[in-house]
């Protein structure tokens, strides 16, 4: 069950995408979300979508894999796109009681789901293909210039890629605590939402505790190998950008500026 | 009595990284059996033992429990999981109350007894695997390792189940736990004559306390038999990466000597009684 998580999850491959500078990488995922959010008409939004299907099709995942990241969002395109339609103004085109369904609405809300599921996607793509420590590492870097205001950039990065590091022993030390309890009787999915809450407690302190293990005995790992910061310390494999990272980047943008003008003309909805 | 037929679990089914664990497993326990699970790491104990209790739904297969399967719409598994109580490996990870009273009593509560009954079993389990009365009222989290070991293992023997399976209950313990704890199960299973199923790395405790010994390989039983039977097949275990106790080991070296003793000594003491037997009969031949 909490295996199915596929968020932050890393696949390996080889195609054009998995070897792109991660830095690069990142920065055409943040520009990919200018895109979305800058896109003011179907048009604009398709062709930021087109821009993500290239860029997916390159990467040579499969759709399905795609698909499941999308699953835990699901009640949010949902809600959001249900609120859409009976809250926005325009002509009516259904009524039901109080409630009206206009030709806006079901335009707004088609273009919430397109947008946040895009969202979604872009931000999985980047994830999906780069390793958690390529990937901190590149936001080090990304974050490195900040040093000099004294922002700990090396320490942010560390701390991200341990979390990282953790999230799926702790996903199976979870299951490993919930069965141990569930054979002690513990009733986890059934009850009145207090009793649930309660049930929640003899997963949660054994989780804690052994996080706070886990932490120190870490923290000694470390030390015993003489960490002491991100001073002075070479990197085994440095991140190095080409041609091909040029060339992506200005691809994104190219489809960047596409939107920009496409924006300007009065196709379809207006945001 | 557990029965399995053809028991099949596969992980992760339908993905890249689909494992089949469990293997068309059919097995059948006696009641009041103790029984030493052996198996090397990955050959699917620990899947195994945890569809005896319903944590694990078979991807194919039945488990039986005193004859009723276990999957049936009409069984509550919670019931199950007081019947066949479940000591996982490390449990004292699982520790979460205040005091070690409250952590004993959690299984005895979820069941449903009353305050007296639940401490009633807490003081007696308590005092079965050794700790003080001073301690029920002391945190579980500042006990030492073997002690919290204990606790753990109290809080599922308080539900007094009629099979009790653990999970390498001595793993990352030293010798004088491993003693305590091994012990502990044996006076248990005297007192309380449930069916105990120990999985164990270690042939030398199996041996030791087991009256049916079960090997797993590859996810298959490899073999489900009396000790003495287990052991007369020390070739076919080795190669399957098991080691069979130290001294059967000596026995069996001694045959391919070409010594005419017994192969099925698995137990320091019967292997001294063997010896003595051995000389005792030799000297006999030498003398006539």
């Amino acid at each position: 069950m909490l295996k199915d998580i596929t968020i932050g999850q890393f696949f390996p491959g080889d195609s054009v995408i998995h070897r792109l500078d991660a830095r690069f990488k990142i920065l055409m995922t943040a520009l990919f979300i200018v895109m979305l959010f800058s896109a003011k008409n179907f048009i604009s939004l398709g062709v930021a979508v087109l821009f993500f299907i290239i860029a997916f099709a390159a990467s040579k995942l499969s759709p399905k894999l795609m698909l499941k990241s999308l699953k835990p969002i699901v009640p949010v395109i949902v809600i959001t796109s249900v609120l859409n339609i009976f809250f926005i103004e325009g002509i009516t085109l259904v009524k039901i009681y109080k409630l009206r369904i206009t030709d806006q609405g079901i335009e707004t809300s088609l273009f919430m789901i397109i947008r946040l599921i895009a969202l979604i996607c872009g931000s999985s793509l980047l994830t999906y293909t780069t390793s958690p420590i390529v990937l901190t590492d590149a936001i080090e870097q990304i974050l490195k210039p900040l040093a000099k205001i004294k922002f700990p950039a090396h320490e942010l990065a560390m701390m991200m890629t341990i979390a990282l590091r953790f999230i799926p022993t702790l996903i199976e030390e979870t299951d490993k605590i919930m069965s141990a309890q569930k054979a002690r009787g513990a009733e986890l999915d059934s009850g009145t939402l207090t009793q649930r809450a309660k049930a929640l407690v003899p997963i949660l302190i054994p989780l804690f505790v052994s996080s706070f293990r886990r932490a120190e005995e870490l923290a000694l790992a470390m030390e015993c190998r003489c960490y002491n910061g991100g001073e002075g310390r070479t990197k085994l494999k440095t991140l190095v950008s080409g041609g091909k990272d040029y060339l992506a980047l200005s691809i994104t943008l190219f489809f960047l500026c596409g939107i920009m003008v496409l924006n300007l003309g009065r196709i379809g909805f207006e945001a | 009595m557990i029965k399995t037929e053809g028991l099949t679990y596969t992980y992760s089914q339908g993905t890249p990284f689909e494992k089949t664990a469990v293997k068309n497993v059919d097995l059948q326990i006696e009641e009041g059996a103790f029984v030493g699970v052996i198996g090397h790491t990955g050959s699917g104990k620990s899947t195994l033992i945890q569809h005896l209790n319903g944590l694990i739904k078979p991807t194919s297969g039945k488990v039986y429990i005193d004859g009723q399967d276990i999957h049936d719409k009409s069984v509550k598994l919670r019931d199950v999981r007081f019947k066949v109580g479940l000591v996982f490996q490390y449990p004292e990870y699982q520790i979460f109350e205040e005091t070690v009273y409250k952590d004993i009593a959690f299984g005895p509560k979820n069941m449903g007894l009353d305050e007296a009954e639940t401490d009633k079993r807490v003081r007696e389990t308590a005092a079965l695997v050794g700790l003080d009365e001073t301690l029920l009222e002391k945190s579980p989290f500042e006990l030492s390792g073997g002690q919290k070991r204990r606790v753990a293992i109290a809080g599922v023997m308080a539900m007094r189940p009629k099979v009790l399976i653990l999970d390498e209950p001595t793993a990352g313990l030293d010798p004088k736990g491993r003693e305590m704890i091994l012990g502990q199960i044996k006076e248990y299973h005297e007192k309380t004559h449930s069916t105990i199923l120990l999985v164990s790395h270690s042939m030398e405790d199996v041996a030791r306390f087991a009256e049916m010994i079960l090997v797993m390989n590859k996810g298959e039983v490899f073999c489900y038999d009396t000790p003495p039977n287990v052991f007369t097949r020390a070739d076919e275990i080795a190669e399957i990466g098991l080691s069979v106790p130290q001294v059967t080991k000596v026995f069996s070296l001694l045959r391919q000597k070409g010594i005419d003793i017994r192969g099925d000594v698995y137990t320091v003491e019967f292997a001294l009684k063997t010896i003595k037997e051995y000389i005792a009969r030799k000297d006999g031949k030498n003398n006539a």
